[in-house]
């Protein structure tokens, strides 16, 4: 039973590491993996579900009646060029938290919104004189 | 060339895009975008023409026949959709150059252009393919345009508010990953039709029931029902007006669409419905979201924040009209989505417009407003009437339907609690009249002058279809009504069949 579904024991098991970290973490770039851990078990999900008993490459070659289903393998490619974008946004986006804010913890940052939560003065963060000159600061 | 309106519906915008970048001008950049979401939307006309009078439409990509290709297939329920989101997403433009001058760093703006079609694309895509790992595609495309179009915003909380969208936008549509993944594994498909077809057989397997939670999850974190509607106030209020405009009247609503496709067509409604307690979980859970989201609505101080959490308020609406699970409470879901997305837009473009001119959106800036941006009030007058539900705004014609559709199953308390949530709205629609018409003007507003005309026609145009379809209500009601019972005859005949196989 349980060596029958080893790979979805694997996949269950990633998948709750990625949560635990997204949820337990406050640090944004341990997030980040976490969430890239996340993804990666849906990936090898998908993977392992393809793989059939005795299947080989699905390449067309005589004599071979079994192939593994290539489709998963596909799709799956598309979803880590999509997990790689979301990657690489929520790293550009971090950069930029790190510029606006000064830190990449996410209590500081909570602490600093309710900190300006009364003031209904914009904290600009967008045109780059005012980045300039907290630099200079 | 009319063959070809599913698959064009969708390249237009997302060939536009890159183009963009060639042009030199961002005015030019505005009016390309302009035009290009202006054939989007009298495609999506011509669409829904054809499939009001001769039914579903089905387009093959590459040829390739439906089980083995991706296949856009459009029905009533989709060409409705498809009509709102290009309808908003060009009027809106209207407005957005003169907004972005004031919110977006000059150096962005040929960006946000960019951004904002492919984000309409990835709507477009959701709702016109009729392929599951298509829909996830095409999510992720309209996703991660959002959070770059969210970060945008000149408050630096927009990053933080777009960081948390994020991770919460990536968890959704990973679970929806993992739905699609297990529907696979069990049926060897990923065609719709090819799936609701399939899935009867399987449809008692613990599989079957796993990924049915994981895509049902992901959708309503997508669609931010309450209580996973934590990332959207802060996203929809410090993102720029234009964006805020735009997602406020779209982006939620195509989640809306999937959980239906997903539930009547896909999954079929014997299996959402009558094997797993769906019923209750989301009437419960409409009606917490109608008065949280409603109460919280009433004690926020930035106007913006407030349209947001009545937008949680307004989806709560929404499910509750689709957990009612017949015809007349689908019609009023469709009906509410089509409306809202009138309202919420209009709203939100008055926001901006008021963002354009004082620069804030906080509510003790809108003293006295009424008599300097006296068109802008009047707009975000009509626009929180709607909100309410007072006859002649098209807000009325959707509860209307709703209390109906509970009427119907007798379920007279859920009414009186629906017509108790509207209550609400008048509190948090009060508190920005009481603002803007009964305290005298602040001092530093002295200079502050009416919108400027790029700003009205889209706000009028909004208001007037609030008005319009609130008092002619055929095309929204006969649309939405024959996409409830084309919905209803498909999965109603699933329930046949599998009576047939016991």
């Amino acid at each position: 039973m349980i060596m029958g579904l080893f790979n979805d024991w694997v996949v269950v098991v990633l998948m709750m590491i990625g949560l635990y970290i997204i949820i337990a973490h406050g640090n944004l770039i341990k997030k980040i993996v976490g969430l890239t851990i996340f993804q990666t078990s849906v990936f090898i999900f998908y993977i392992s579900m393809a793989k059939i008993d005795g299947g080989t490459a699905p390449i067309l070659v005589d004599g071979v009646t079994q192939y593994s289903n290539p489709l998963p393998h596909v799709l799956i490619l598309t979803a880590i060029v999509v997990g790689i974008a979301t990657t690489a946004v929520a790293l550009a986006l971090i950069v930029r938290i790190k510029e606006a804010y000064g830190t990449i913890e996410e209590e500081e940052i909570q602490e600093q919104d309710s900190q300006h939560k009364d003031s209904h003065k914009l904290n600009i963060h967008n045109s780059s004189e005012i980045n300039r000159d907290k630099k200079e600061c | 060339m009319l063959v070809h309106l599913p698959v064009l519906q969708v390249i237009v915008p997302l060939m536009a895009a890159p183009l963009c970048l060639i042009l030199k001008r961002v005015q030019l950049v505005w009016l390309f975008t302009l035009l290009v979401s202006g054939i989007a939307f009298l495609i999506s006309v011509l669409l829904l023409q054809q499939v009001m009078s001769s039914g579903t439409i089905i387009y093959e990509l590459g040829g390739w026949e439906a089980p083995w290709g991706i296949e856009y297939r459009i029905d009533k329920l989709n060409a409705f959709l498809l009509l709102i989101i290009t309808g908003i997403s060009t009027v809106v433009l209207f407005a957005a150059q003169t907004s972005i001058e004031k919110e977006i760093s000059q150096d962005k703006h040929t960006v946000f252009y960019v951004l904002y079609l492919l984000s309409l694309t990835g709507m477009l895509g959701i709702v016109a393919t009729g392929d599951a790992f298509n829909v996830f595609v095409f999510l992720e495309i309209s996703s991660l345009s959002a959070y770059a179009l969210i970060a945008l915003g000149k408050d630096r909380r927009a990053l933080w508010a777009a960081y948390q969208y994020l991770i919460m936008g990536t968890i959704g549509a990973t679970f929806i990953l993992i739905g699609i993944g297990l529907m696979y594994q069990m049926t060897g498909t990923l065609n719709m039709e090819d799936l609701s077809q399939r899935l009867p057989e399987v449809a008692q397997t613990r599989t079957v029931f796993t990924a049915y939670a994981f895509v049902i999850v992901g959708i309503c974190l997508k669609l931010a029902m309450f209580p996973l509607h934590l990332w959207l106030p802060n996203a929809y209020a410090y993102a720029p007006s234009i964006v805020t405009a735009f997602f406020a009247a779209t982006a939620t609503k195509v989640a809306i669409y999937l959980l239906i496709r997903f539930t009547f067509s896909v999954f079929g409604l014997s299996f959402s419905f009558t094997t797993l307690p769906l019923q209750i979980i989301f009437m419960a859970l409409g009606m917490l979201g109608i008065f949280v989201a409603s109460t919280t609505a009433i004690y926020q101080t930035n106007v913006k924040h407030l349209f947001a959490y009545s937008s949680i308020a307004q989806i709560g609406y929404m499910i509750v009209g689709f957990s009612i699970s017949s015809v007349a409470g689908l019609t009023a879901t469709l009906l509410h989505l089509f409306n809202h997305a009138l309202m919420k837009s209009a709203l939100f473009l008055a926001l901006g417009a008021v963002m354009y001119r004082i620069g804030s959106v906080q509510l003790s800036q809108f003293q006295g407003l009424g008599r300097q941006m006296p068109l802008t009030m009047a707009a975000i007058v009509i626009g929180g009437l709607s909100l309410i539900g007072v006859p002649l705004t098209v807000g009325f014609v959707s509860k209307w339907y709703l209390l109906m559709a509970l009427i119907e199953n007798g379920w007279w308390p859920l009414a009186v609690l629906v017509l108790l949530g509207s209550l609400l709205a008048i509190v948090y629609v009060w508190r920005i009249v009481e603002m803007a018409y009964f305290k005298p003007s602040l001092a530093t507003h002295a200079n502050v002058k009416e919108a400027p005309i790029s700003f009205l026609i889209p706000i009028w145009i909004l208001v007037f279809a609030n008005i319009y379809f609130g008092i002619d209500t055929r095309l929204g009601v006969q649309v939405a009504q024959a996409a409830s019972e084309s919905l209803f005859a498909v999965s109603v005949s699933d329930i046949t069949i599998i009576e047939d196989s016991l």
